[in-house]
């Protein structure tokens, strides 16, 4: 079962092409992950696949529920978590800092409760479905919380964590959406091996809870050791495909990050990636 | 001590400058001499004077800064923060009975009228710049669009007050989605310079467009507002306040009721807004001006988000209008020009953006206290000058600037402080 599929996908900035017809696909329940060394291009398929960047050419479709397909290159940015149900994180923390842990959670369900306050004025008014709306709100954010071991700081400002608890918030915020499809970007970017540990259970515990998982990774040992998948770039293309056991002894993938080929190879493509 | 000489250096500096900017100023004086020639004459002493005070205060400012580190401005926060919950009931109250005290002047009433209004003005801004974090410079072009749109309406159609409000909110707030629509992809300061211009652009269409609007001469005839159909007339008579209720006419009777009627609009418009702010729509604001990328990851729609901000903040500018339109009885573009944006824009800074009882406490201190002082004649703008100055290096976010949390888990209220929330820059 196959929960989103990226068929020739090509990202070109002017002249660059960031991204070069990659095609892979993602399995239901898994954890795939994509590696490659820096400006491979792996940030720029993230922001394709989750709507900030219109790819040039290629299609991704995502399959949120059995039998429901969902083409997510033709939704605008804001749509694909609603109806595509992929959910992101960012590489460099994107959280309202302002807010306070729970806000941002309670934000994160903005649909789900906008829905409930019919158009803004049941809401205002206190009366209607709201208030069993909110409460079914503040128990997912609450059961978010004590998966992330962040149940005691719901009401601090979220721009006063300490960085490792801003990273679990930032999943915790994203897992409110409800996803089928969490793409995490560089999650362990930044943790001590400690809380990398601790990621790497939440992200196992996420994974058996149905939701299938998508990350961009540098630290190998979080890929290997909870991915099931892995697929590899380089400058923009696939090199490799497949379980974390195969991926560790492909010779493309070992050139690949030590570097060697690159220069004596005259019809590689020189693709930097943006982003 | 290199602290104190890297004060006296920086007091230095300010030294010279207050020299530069003083001395054509204070320095030179134009005189006649007894022929009727025009001469120059010089101030040395006033000149050394000035620089002198300038010297000694930033001085002063300086080393009581580096003594007593943030200790005031955090304190006086926390301070605030505390007594806020005693505060805003303690002002409502007072707001409520203050036309009633006997032997009150009708002048004091008339500048409650004018604080109301601005304290509204401040409110539905501080929706669009405090909450959703758009800076917007024109927002008195909504505050037009009520005022025209009820002195036009009242006159043409000859509806009254109350069935204009609402018309007049609605308009104000299709110009509001008018005016959003544009600038949705502009951010920070070009937000504020679109929408400066289209705030011109309102009072220059008004200006102009002299078959509806009368140009420069502005609209008279609109009808006041009635309380259920009761008029406030000096006349007396059947179908008047007065003569219903059997008492003697008097223009405190019709000022106190443009004080309530402005009042109630001012509560209703805080009252939405603090509703709001509990919703979904009203996190969707404050976490835009905190991230909007982020906000667009987790599928909440930008461009509607922002677009009901602006609508609802000019909805509220438009009954703010409509008042105005109704009290003056005349209106002209002359009233709204862009430093009513920048007076409105200043209370909600000053106040501390996104606060509500913030932008109460800087509309007493923008409007009142240039009113209060004007015993001072000349140096009244100095003084009030001089005031905002320091109040901005007291408090450089406003009155109250921490931000209360709009759902809570635990039980402790907790305020989160200045530094940590975004100023906005979508």
């Amino acid at each position: 079962m196959t929960i989103l599929a990226v068929t020739d996908l090509t990202m070109r900035f002017g002249g660059l092409t960031a991204v070069n017809n990659v095609s892979f696909s993602a399995e239901r329940g898994h954890i795939t992950a994509v590696i490659g060394p820096n400006g491979a291009g792996k940030t720029t398929l993230f922001n394709c696949i989750t709507g900030f960047y219109k790819p040039t050419v290629g299609s991704i479709v995502v399959c949120p529920q059995v039998g429901k397909i969902v083409q997510l290159e033709k939704l605008p940015g804001h749509a694909i978590a609603r109806k595509g149900k992929v959910a992101r994180t960012f590489q460099n923390i994107r959280l309202f800092g302002g807010m306070t842990v729970l806000e941002n959670l309670m934000v994160a369900q903005h649909n789900a409760l906008q829905a409930a306050t019919g158009f803004g004025v049941l809401g205002v008014l206190g009366i209607g479905r709201y208030r069993a709306a909110e409460r079914r709100a503040l128990d997912l954010a609450k059961h978010w919380l004590e998966q992330t071991d962040l149940l005691d700081r719901a009401d601090h400002a979220a721009g006063a964590l300490p960085y490792g608890a801003q990273r679990r918030l930032e999943i915790a915020r994203a897992m409110c959406t409800e996803p089928a499809l969490l793409c995490l970007d560089e999650p362990a970017a930044g943790l001590n091996p400690r809380e990398s540990a601790g990621l790497n259970e939440l992200l196992l515990k996420i994974r058996d809870g149905g939701c299938s998982l998508l990350l961009i990774e540098h630290d190998m040992g979080v890929v290997m050791k909870i991915s099931d998948h892995i697929v590899v770039l380089d400058h923009g293309k696939k090199i490799a495909d497949g379980s974390p056991l195969e991926i560790r002894s492909d010779p493309a993938v070992i050139a690949a990050y030590l570097g060697e080929g690159d220069e004596d190879d005259p019809d590689a493509p020189v693709a930097e990636s943006v982003a | 001590m290199s602290n104190l000489l890297e004060d006296l250096k920086d007091s230095a500096a300010a030294a010279f400058f207050a020299l530069l900017i003083f001395g054509p100023f204070i320095g030179l004086r134009l005189s006649d001499n007894d022929a009727g020639n025009l001469g120059i004459a010089t101030r040395p002493e006033a000149l050394a004077l000035a620089v002198i005070a300038v010297f000694a205060a930033r001085l002063l400012i300086l080393t009581w800064g580096r003594h007593r580190p943030a200790k005031i401005a955090t304190g006086l926060g926390a301070q605030v923060q505390k007594t806020g919950k005693f505060i805003a009931p303690a002002l409502l109250v007072f707001a409520v009975v203050m036309p009633l005290l006997p032997g009150l002047p009708n002048a004091y009433i008339d500048l409650g009228v004018l604080i109301m209004t601005y304290v509204m003005l401040g409110w539905g801004l501080n929706i669009v710049v405090g909450l959703a974090g758009l800076l917007d410079l024109g927002y008195v072009a909504f505050y037009a669009v009520g005022a025209y749109s009820f002195a036009l309406i009242s006159t043409t159609f000859g509806l009254g007050f109350w069935e204009c409000l609402p018309i007049a909110g609605i308009l104000a707030a299709f110009w509001g989605m008018c005016l959003g629509f544009p600038v949705l992809r502009l951010r920070g300061d070009y937000l504020a310079i679109v929408t400066l211009a289209f705030g011109e652009i309102i009072r220059l269409v008004i200006t102009n467009w002299v078959s509806l609007t009368g140009g420069p001469n502005g609209l008279l005839g609109m009808p006041e507002p009635t309380l259920f159909g009761l008029r406030f007339s000096m006349a007396g008579g059947p179908g008047t306040f007065a003569g219903f209720f059997g008492i003697t006419p008097a223009p405190w009777q019709r000022d106190a009721f443009l004080y309530y009627v402005i009042l109630g609009l001012a509560l209703l418009t805080n009252w939405v807004t603090l509703r709001l702010r509990k919703q979904p729509l009203g996190r969707a604001w404050e976490a835009l001006r905190e991230d909007e990328i982020a906000c667009r990851s987790l599928g909440i729609n930008v461009r509607n988000t922002k677009l009901t901000a602006f609508a609802i903040g000019a909805f509220f500018g438009g009954f703010a209008g409509c008042f105005f339109s109704a009290r003056q009885g005349f209106i002209s573009p002359d009233s709204f020009t862009f430093i009513e944006s920048a007076t409105v824009l200043a209370i909600v800074v000053l106040g501390g953006a996104g606060s509500q009882l913030g932008v109460v406490l800087a509309a007493c201190v923008m409007i009142g206290v240039p009113q209060m002082l004007q015993s001072l004649q000349i140096y009244r703008m100095l003084i009030f000058g001089i005031a905002l100055v320091l109040i901005m290096i007291v408090r450089p976010r406003g009155f109250i600037s921490t931000r209360r949390p709009t759902v809570l888990l635990g039980k402790k209220p907790v305020a989160i402080g200045a530094e940590l929330r975004a100023e906005g820059r979508g």
